[in-house]
């Protein structure tokens, strides 16, 4: 507005409005900044009084557990390596969880990004139905199905498989019709001019170009989802979550097994995310390299 | 790949062709078969064909038969006579002294009218069920011997249930139970039975016509008052429930950004000479996310018992790491031509990080922060079930009783909503920021 009027105002009329506009700005910012900064301190406010005990009288407890726990494992020291053996196979439940997961979820999500891609999809009129599938799918945090489902199957690594896997599913679903909205569809009419049907079309022509980028959201996935199924073992559906729990249950006396199953959730969790951002980091420097050659 | 040597023959080019071919087709195979391998040893291990034997299929049928249909009771006491009509024989659900459904005409003989030509009668000493296409069922409870049943000729059919004590008849039209204590009717309907207004209110049963009628002239508050404190769907302690569950992931996500902005300069190589304190600042970062929001939230539940501030400050710590992490690697990428241009001006060291810095990492900032306050108030409600806090401790309680299913699918599709609704809006102010600000 100002260039429009700015031949008919003198130097120091401009040199006003500028710093009345930026004064207004600062003004602006300064409100929405205490708006924010109230709502933050009402909020903890609210939710302080909303739990069971305050903050002012809790916050120098927050390491006597740990420290309750950390020294009854010191104590028994000598135990330590036979608990971390003896919780392995519940390490290998969990990680068997996340990735069998991780990997059906991979291939639904394959199939309902491709279904809801414009040029891609099987069922064009389709396409809404299944962005709203997936969005449904993504919406809904696991442990809702695994609870349910663990009231109907009973217990075990089966419910929290088949959440995770949903969840996972929406989730890539939407990562992936992003990434196949950048991939090129002259491939794809290629080999439909030279015949091929859909899922030879799909195969040939668009996982080649989308693979390395799916790949490296299916294991930024797999990260998300070693998470998951810990938690979900605490709601009952197996591996080291529920061993967990279990020996929080007992209280004192059995710390040792807390603290050896806190050490192996924790290793794993680490091992997993450097392995995976090295392979992702891998990953897009190799495709980098193939697209220049 | 490889620039081709001129000098290659013609046949050194085809066996070089046939042979990455044969790769690529063995690639080909070999992934799909490493998949399908791995797949069948997890089926194995977490043994998927036993499960059809441990899975309780009919606690699916009543799961899904419930989440959308509701059954109301009629109950007579056979010692004194007395009867009383609850809706799925719940103290909430009961009606109240001289108030009955249209189907149930009480009298000396109790008439309950299941539709389609079924109907019980309660008489003084016999309990009469009227089947259509069979007969007429009668059982007179008697103190000393039991249930006397007298059935109509022939089989009895399977869905007749016959001992001493007790005689249980289930139909299409409901279901009737007489023991020598009790005889008992559920009658079946579809729907959320109370959802607006429980029995004890004035409001109940009214059409929506009327109840907007009755708020116009005046009666708004009180009509809002009944439906916000219905004992049954308890919409009060709901609400408090969902906003509680936003809170935490609010809290936590604004929370950390907050603690993890002034860390994150600390973590770069462009803004921290200081090797050891960088590397140090680091590990810390991957020390709080490693240790994963399920052990902070076991941890600081016992400091702070359960609730929602224990749910955000879980949120909180996880993703201060998170946020470290992405936050210093955005850091690091800054250009360093606009700080130097902020430099020349004769700008000191807060003055160039406000002017140089902050407005080239806002954008990526700022819409990490909105899709994390999406994807925490999923967490959160996941972290509400373990610790006690929001809709997911309401999920967990209607889940333990094993009966509210209509309650679970309620909160489940609230849940749904919810999540959905901040993906909305998270992504509808991410596009208003930061397109405003660049």
């Amino acid at each position: 507005m100002t260039d429009q009027t700015a031949g008919f105002l003198s130097v120091s009329q401009i040199r006003d409005e500028y710093t009345s506009l930026t004064r207004r700005k600062r003004v602006y910012g300064g409100i929405l900044l205490i708006v924010f900064i109230a709502v933050m301190a009402s909020g903890f406010r609210i939710a302080d009084n909303r739990n069971a005990g305050s903050f002012f009288d809790g916050w120098h407890r927050i390491l006597d557990y740990p420290t309750v726990v950390l020294s009854e494992a010191w104590e028994k020291i000598a135990e330590m390596p036979s608990h971390l053996v003896a919780f392995f196979p519940a390490l290998v439940e969990t990680i068997n969880i996340a990735a069998a997961s991780t990997l059906i979820g991979t291939i639904a999500g394959t199939f309902l990004a491709l279904m809801s891609t414009r040029g891609m999809a099987l069922w064009p009129s389709l396409i809404p139905l299944f962005r709203r599938i997936s969005d449904i799918c993504r919406a809904i945090p696991e442990i809702v199905i695994a609870l349910v489902l663990i009231f109907v199957l009973g217990g075990g690594p089966v419910p929290a498989m088949i959440a995770i896997a949903i969840h996972t599913a929406g989730a890539l679903g939407k990562l992936f019709s992003e990434v196949n909205e950048n991939a090129s569809l002259k491939p794809v009419e290629g080999l439909h001019s030279v015949g091929a049907n859909w899922s030879q079309r799909m195969y040939l022509g668009v996982i080649p170009q989308v693979g390395p980028n799916y790949v490296s959201y299916a294991l930024l996935r797999f990260e998300i989802n070693i998470r998951a199924s810990a938690i979900l073992g605490f709601v009952g559906a197996g591996g080291l979550g529920y061993e967990l729990r279990n020996a929080m249950s007992w209280g004192q006396g059995r710390y040792d097994e807390a603290a050896a199953i806190f050490i192996l959730l924790f290793v794993t969790i680490v091992v997993v995310d450097q392995l995976s951002g090295l392979l992702r980091e891998r990953l897009t420097h190799g495709s980098n390299k193939g697209a220049r050659a | 790949m490889s620039t081709f040597a001129t000098d290659l023959s013609v046949d050194d080019l085809k066996n070089e062709a046939s042979r990455l071919f044969n790769r690529k087709r063995l690639t080909n195979f070999g992934l799909p078969a490493l998949l399908l391998a791995y797949l069948t040893y997890v089926f194995f291990a977490f043994d998927v064909p036993g499960l059809t034997s441990r899975a309780d299929w009919e606690n699916g049928k009543t799961l899904v038969s419930d989440s959308y249909s509701y059954k109301t009771h009629v109950e007579r006491d056979n010692r004194n006579a007395e009867i009383a009509i609850a809706i799925e024989g719940e103290r909430k659900g009961t009606y109240p002294e001289g108030m009955t459904p249209d189907w149930v005409t009480l009298g000396e003989t109790t008439v309950i009218d299941l539709e389609d030509g079924h109907v019980v009668r309660f008489g003084p000493e016999t309990v009469e069920y009227d089947i259509p296409g069979y007969g007429t069922v009668r059982a007179t409870p008697t103190r000393t011997a039991g249930v006397q049943a007298e059935l109509p000729d022939g089989e009895i059919p399977e869905w007749i249930n016959l001992s001493k004590n007790r005689l249980a008849v289930t139909t299409d039209a409901g279901r009737l139970t007489v023991t020598r204590n009790r005889s008992e009717v559920f009658r079946y309907f579809t729907g959320w039975e109370l959802f607006w207004f429980t029995l004890d209110s004035p409001y109940y049963g009214q059409s929506f016509t009327e109840l907007a009628g009755r708020a116009v002239s005046g009666e708004a508050g009180e009509i809002f008052s009944d439906f916000w404190t219905n004992k049954m769907w308890r919409h009060q302690d709901v609400a408090w429930a969902i906003f509680e569950t936003i809170l935490m992931a609010f809290l936590g996500t604004f929370g950390a950004a907050m603690v993890a902005l002034p860390l994150a300069f600390l973590a770069t190589r462009n803004f921290n000479p200081l090797k050891s304190v960088r590397f140090f600042t680091r590990r810390v970062f991957d020390f709080v996310r490693g240790v994963d929001a399920l052990i902070w939230t076991v941890v600081l539940a016992r400091a702070f018992g359960p609730g929602p501030l224990t749910g955000a400050l879980a949120i909180l710590i996880t993703d201060t790491g998170t946020f470290g992490k992405i936050f210093s690697e955005a850091l690091e990428n800054v250009d360093q031509k606009q700080i130097e241009g902020v430099q020349s001006t004769g700008a000191n060291a807060p003055q160039r990080y406000r002017f140089g810095v902050i407005p080239q990492v806002t954008p990526v900032l700022l819409s990490q922060l909105l899709y994390f306050l999406e994807s925490n108030t999923r967490s959160a409600t996941v972290i509400g079930a373990i610790t006690g806090g929001g809709i997911g401790l309401l999920l967990t309680q209607a889940i333990i009783t094993q009966k509210d299913w209509e309650e679970v699918a309620y909160y489940i599709m609230l849940i749904i909503l919810m999540v959905m609704l901040m993906d909305w809006f998270s992504g509808w102010l991410r596009k208003r920021l930061i397109q405003g600000k660049t």
